[in-house]
């Protein structure tokens, strides 16, 4: 559950972007989660869906998911985050704090846990629509 | 957007002092004061929270010596009760394993826990700080309002070196400093303490090397009976509880 830390960090940035644009209603929120954290959308939009105060009732959710490529910083290989080729254990480790990746994951090609999140760690806001 | 940082003083917000025990370099014994200030206002009746922020070189578990402890999920993370402390550290999820950390995952890593973890209601959150002024204290500062630093040093004029560029930046950064506690000290000259009020700061203890420290590691009970924890104890009674 703990999604609703993270759904909770939504709603209140969504509300900030909004009081600072002068929104008083919003109508979209549109949120990037990436691989990496392995967050489980359906438990997000629950949480979203009960933690919303009233400015956002007619709001939309658009949760979309992202791919997580990584980039050895030695060899330069870049290759696709995937879930199925860790444990339990270290896929629940991941999730709760995503650079943990580092104790577990390895290049592929050299072998070093020297590389680089390029894109899909965790929870982004990316947008949010709204009337003023 | 990056959401994570709009909650992170909510998180705190139930929490009396937040202080960070920071040190210029590594290696003067910061992560023993940070326990052992833990322990030792946790003893005095106060609800104490330890946080390790040290995720490369971790230390805080091994002193106490913490075995099998884990976080509960509840609407983020809720630290385990371990040693009387509400307890947090990357070791939970890193484990034993090597963890490489460039600065942009260490200020990741530090926004990520700082945003899921419910501490709840507490007197005082003692962080134990990575050594220097890079990340951690940068984004510490930066995302937590009520921020204060107890700075450890040794009696090496090498050590003050560095504590004096971290209060020059504290300082630049309008950040409350409690003082500064001179460990390890094997001598009887004044200079530690000197050159602390200089900098118009309270020099708050000095702690003797003291060879039982070392035996005491992984049992904090033998760590509360050496005289580091007699003189923390001094300095909680002092600075933190008064």
């Amino acid at each position: 559950m703990h999604e609703w830390a993270l759904a909770e960090a939504v709603i209140t940035a969504a509300q900030q972007i909004a009081a600072k644009e002068k929104l008083k209603e919003i109508k979209e929120v549109t949120i990037k989660v990436g691989e990496l954290q392995q967050v489980e959308q359906d438990i997000l939009r629950f949480a979203l869906s009960q933690l919303k105060p009233a400015s956002f009732k007619n709001a939309k959710f658009h949760i979309t998911k992202a791919k997580t490529t990584l980039k050895c910083r030695v060899c330069e290989h870049t290759w696709l985050f995937r879930k199925n080729k860790l444990d339990e254990d270290t896929a629940e480790a991941i999730h709760f704090v995503p650079e943990v990746a580092h104790a577990y994951i390895k290049c592929p090609k050299c072998g070093s846990p020297d590389f680089e999140i390029i894109e899909g760690r965790g929870v982004w806001l990316e947008n949010i629509k709204g009337v003023r | 957007m990056d959401p994570r940082t709009t909650v992170i003083n909510e998180r705190l917000s139930r929490i009396g002092r937040i202080i960070a025990v920071s040190s210029g370099k590594g290696g003067v014994g910061k992560s023993l004061v940070a326990t052992t200030l833990a322990l030792t206002l946790a003893r005095k009746g106060c609800k104490v929270g330890l946080f390790d922020l040290d995720f490369t070189s971790p230390s805080t578990h091994l002193i106490m010596g913490v075995k099998d402890a884990q976080p509960k999920e509840e609407k983020g993370i809720v630290p385990p009760v371990v040693k009387g402390l509400a307890y947090m550290t990357l070791v939970y999820y890193s484990g034993d394993q090597a963890t490489p950390l460039r600065g942009e995952d260490v200020s990741n890593a530090l926004i990520e826990l700082l945003s899921v973890t419910q501490w709840g209601e507490l007197d005082v959150l003692v962080i134990d700080m990575p050594p220097g002024i890079s990340d951690a204290v940068l984004d510490l500062v930066r995302l937590v309002k009520r921020i204060e630093f107890l700075i450890v040093t040794t009696p090496s004029l090498l050590a003050f070196e560095t504590v004096k560029k971290q209060v020059s930046l504290l300082k630049d950064l309008k950040v409350p400093i409690i003082g500064v506690v001179e460990n390890m000290k094997m001598n009887r000259t004044k200079n530690i303490e000197q050159e602390t009020e200089k900098l118009g700061l309270k020099f708050l203890a000095e702690i003797p090397y003291d060879l039982k420290v070392e035996e005491a590691i992984g049992d904090e009970k033998k760590l509360l009976d050496t005289t580091l924890a007699q003189r923390i104890k001094e300095v909680a009674a002092s600075s933190i509880t008064q």
